[in-house]
């Protein structure tokens, strides 16, 4: 079972994690990325592709069911304005047993930071610029293939 | 061919979306960046360095130097920064 959402409103984690316990799993793994206040950000701005985003999202997904023996997968990402603090991505993932779920979580959160179109901005104040890509982000998610 | 462009491509050129009927020389992804250059100041800007760039033809990601064919929609934007 596979659930992907696009959506400015905030993520709800106690619901999500509680909806992957009901798929039946012996272990249920999550990432949570909030946004962080370092070098004095005080909000992030995410723009998509919104016709291709959610197919991206669910690539992604279908390829963790097809690598690991998964009961659920949850993929979440809001879009627009968020504070610090805030949380932008969720991933959940549901299987019989730890390893599973685990390595399917790592997977799929080095996998969206390189395959999904998301652009971030940061704000300063006033100021807005634009998040530029991390080398580190594609090697993680390259460590993945084959 | 309907173009689309994202971050600070959209932001450099002035808008997020346009239609435009390149050149038959125009074969590859690469070749619509060179070209669109070409169009106005802004355009200048966002495309003056292609090695910043990716690009998705009909909402699929693709390398530079893929043939742009019958592409309904090509869409130009910075590496991907998301999660």
């Amino acid at each position: 079972m596979i659930r992907v959402s696009i959506d400015p409103a905030p993520i709800e984690l106690a619901m999500e994690l509680a909806a992957l316990e009901e798929r039946g799993a012996g272990g249920v793994a999550s990432f949570t990325g909030v946004v962080r206040g370092d070098g004095g950000v005080t909000a992030l701005e995410l723009e998509h592709y919104p016709g291709m985003t959610d197919d991206a999202l669910c690539t992604l997904a279908e390829a963790a069911m097809d690598r690991w023996s998964l009961l659920g997968v949850t993929i979440l990402h809001r879009v627009g304005r968020m504070e610090v603090g805030e949380r932008i991505v969720f991933i959940g993932t549901a299987a019989a047993h730890r390893r599973e779920a685990l390595e399917a979580c790592a997977y799929l959160i080095d996998r969206l930071k390189t395959d999904a179109p998301f652009w971030k901005r940061e704000w300063r104040g006033d100021a807005a610029s634009w998040v530029e890509a991390r080398a580190s982000d594609e090697a993680a998610a390259e460590r993945w293939q084959g | 061919m309907e173009l689309l462009y994202f971050a600070w491509v959209r932001e450099a050129v002035g808008v997020g979306q346009e239609r435009v009927d390149p050149p038959e020389a125009v074969y590859n992804v690469a070749d619509l960046i060179c070209w669109l250059a070409e169009q106005s100041p802004g355009h200048a800007a966002a495309f003056a360095d292609p090695a910043k760039l990716r690009a998705a033809i009909d909402q699929r990601f693709v390398p530079l130097d893929t043939p742009l064919g019958d592409a309904r929609e090509v869409a130009l934007f910075p590496p991907v920064t998301g999660g």
